[in-house]
C-alpha cells in the first residue's frame, strides 16, 4: 500500500453509509451514459427473459404492470465514485419475472440486454431474493429517460453500470460471459464494498 | 505544472513503467489522508501516447475533494499514485475517420486524440467541432483553432458568428462515411450534443458519449 499523499487531509466527516472511495452527491444524479439517449415510447417497450429457462417470457408494458409491485428504497452507487442516498424506485421484482420463466437447474449467470444494445453480466445469485428490479418510477413519478426510461434493471448492492438502463432482455447463461464495460476492463460483479471497480480488483 | 486558465490545472506525470495508453482513455489519481482515508478521481489523458509524460488537465471545482487538491496543494516533485490507462471504448485506433464534438473541459482525450493524429501525420482523420461560453475558458483553444476545428461560443461572439450553441447545421459538412462520433462534456452537453447527432440521421450505434459533472441544468 502506497503511504499517505503529502498534504491532504481528506474530509474528516465520513457517513458509514458510504463505501470506500464514494462521496455523497446529495440530491443530484449524474448521468453516464456511454450511448445516445433512445427514445422508447412505453406502448413499443417489452421485456423478455429467456435462454436457460423452461418458459422464455415476454411482458409488454400493461403486462408487466399488472405484476405484482415491488419498491426499492436505499442507496446506489455509482464506479465513477458518487453514491446516492435514500433513493425509492418501484417496478417488479426480478424474482417475479424468474419464477413465470423458471430457470433451469444449469442457469448460473444473467446477461442483461438493453434496447440500445448495451449488455452487462451478474451472477444469478445477485439478482434473486429480493436483491434487483425492473423498475419504471424514480421517487413516484416516470423514471426519466436519461436514467433509463421507461424501464430499467435496478442491482443496487452493486456498482451502477451492471443496472442497465433501457432493459429489454434477460438471458439466463449457464457459464459466465463479459457484457459491454467487462470487455472494456471493468470488473465482472463490481461491489462497491469491495471497491471491485476494474478487472483484477 | 501548468496553471494555463483560471480554475484548472495542467499536470504533466512521469509515470515509473507506464503501458501506452490510447487516445481517449483515463487515468484514476487517487489521495490518501495520514489516517488511511482515500479519495480518488478520473481524469482524461491529454498527451498523446508518444509523450513520455502523462498530462492530466484538471478542473477545479470548489466542492471537490481531489480536483482542489490537484489545483492548490500540489507541487512538482510530489509523488501520486495513479492507476491506469483504463477506458476501452471511448478511444480512437488512430486509423479510422472520427467526428470529435466537445463542450469546454470535454475537449481533453480529443486533444490526446488531435496530437497522436499530428504525430501519425493523419490530421485529416479527424473533424472537430468545439462548444464553449468564452475562447478565455477553453482549454488547449490554440491547439484546437490549429488543428483546424470548429469553435462555437455560446457567451461571445466570435468572427462573424454571434453567441450560440452548436446546431446541425454546424455540424452535417463534418459528417463523413465511416466515421466514428465522440462527444465529451458535461452530462447537458453531451444530452444535446448525441440528440443532435441522431436528430441528423447520424446512426446512433457509431456514437459513442462520455459525459461528466453533475447532471444539473445546461451551463
Amino acid at each position: 500500500m502506497p503511504g499517505p499523499t503529502r498534504g491532504f487531509l481528506g474530509r474528516r466527516q465520513r457517513d458509514p453509509r458510504l463505501p470506500p472511495g464514494q462521496y455523497d452527491v446529495g440530491s443530484d444524479w449524474p448521468v453516464l451514459t456511454a450511448e445516445p439517449t433512445p427514445r422508447i415510447a412505453p406502448e413499443t417497450w417489452s421485456i423478455t427473459v429467456d435462454g436457460r429457462v423452461e418458459s422464455p417470457t415476454t411482458w409488454t408494458w400493461d403486462e408487466a404492470h399488472r405484476l405484482p409491485p415491488s419498491e426499492y428504497r436505499g442507496d446506489i452507487h455509482c464506479v465513477t465514485t458518487w453514491s446516492k442516498f435514500d433513493t425509492s424506485f418501484a417496478g417488479v421484482s426480478v424474482d417475479t419475472l424468474l419464477e413465470a420463466a423458471r430457470p433451469t437447474a444449469d442457469a448460473h449467470f444473467v446477461m442483461a440486454t438493453s434496447k440500445t444494445g448495451y449488455t452487462t453480466n451478474l451472477p444469478l445469485e445477485h439478482v434473486t431474493g429480493g436483491q434487483a428490479w425492473v423498475v419504471w418510477e424514480f421517487d413516484g413519478k416516470p423514471l426519466p429517460i436519461e436514467h433509463g426510461g421507461p424501464v430499467r434493471l435496478l442491482v443496487p448492492h452493486l456498482y451502477f453500470w451492471k443496472s442497465a438502463k433501457w432493459i429489454s432482455k434477460l438471458t439466463l447463461l449457464a457459464r459466465d460471459q463479459q457484457g459491454f464495460w467487462e470487455q472494456n476492463g471493468y470488473h465482472d460483479l463490481g461491489d462497491p464494498w469491495r471497491q471491485q471497480r476494474y478487472q483484477g480488483d | 505544472m501548468r496553471r494555463p486558465l483560471r480554475r484548472s490545472v495542467e499536470l504533466r506525470l512521469d509515470v515509473a513503467d507506464r503501458i501506452d495508453h490510447m487516445p481517449g482513455q483515463h487515468y484514476v489519481v487517487r489521495l490518501t489522508a495520514e489516517d488511511g482515508y482515500t479519495a480518488q478521481r478520473s481524469y482524461s489523458v491529454a498527451s498523446a501516447p508518444g509523450d513520455p509524460l502523462v498530462e492530466l488537465f484538471v478542473e477545479r471545482l470548489d466542492d471537490g475533494e481531489v480536483s482542489t487538491y490537484l489545483a492548490d496543494v500540489v507541487e512538482p516533485g510530489d509523488e501520486l499514485e495513479v492507476r491506469g490507462p483504463i477506458g476501452g471504448w471511448f478511444v480512437w485506433d488512430g486509423e479510422t475517420p472520427a467526428l470529435l464534438v466537445a463542450g469546454g473541459f470535454g475537449v481533453v482525450p480529443f486533444i490526446a486524440m488531435i496530437r497522436h493524429a499530428r504525430d501519425l501525420g493523419r490530421l485529416d482523420l479527424l473533424r472537430v467541432a468545439v462548444s464553449s461560453r468564452t475562447l478565455a475558458e477553453l482549454p488547449y483553444a490554440e491547439e484546437l483553432v490549429d488543428a483546424g476545428a470548429l469553435v462555437v461560443l455560446t457567451r461571445e461572439a466570435r468572427g462573424i458568428r454571434t453567441a450560440g450553441r452548436l446546431t446541425a447545421p454546424d455540424l452535417v459538412p463534418l459528417w463523413e462515411p465511416g466515421q466514428t462520433a465522440y462527444v465529451c462534456g458535461s452530462s447537458s452537453f453531451a444530452e444535446a450534443a448525441s440528440q443532435l447527432l441522431v436528430g441528423m440521421g447520424y446512426p446512433a450505434a457509431d456514437v459513442r458519449v462520455e459525459r461528466f459533472g453533475p447532471s444539473g441544468t445546461p451551463a
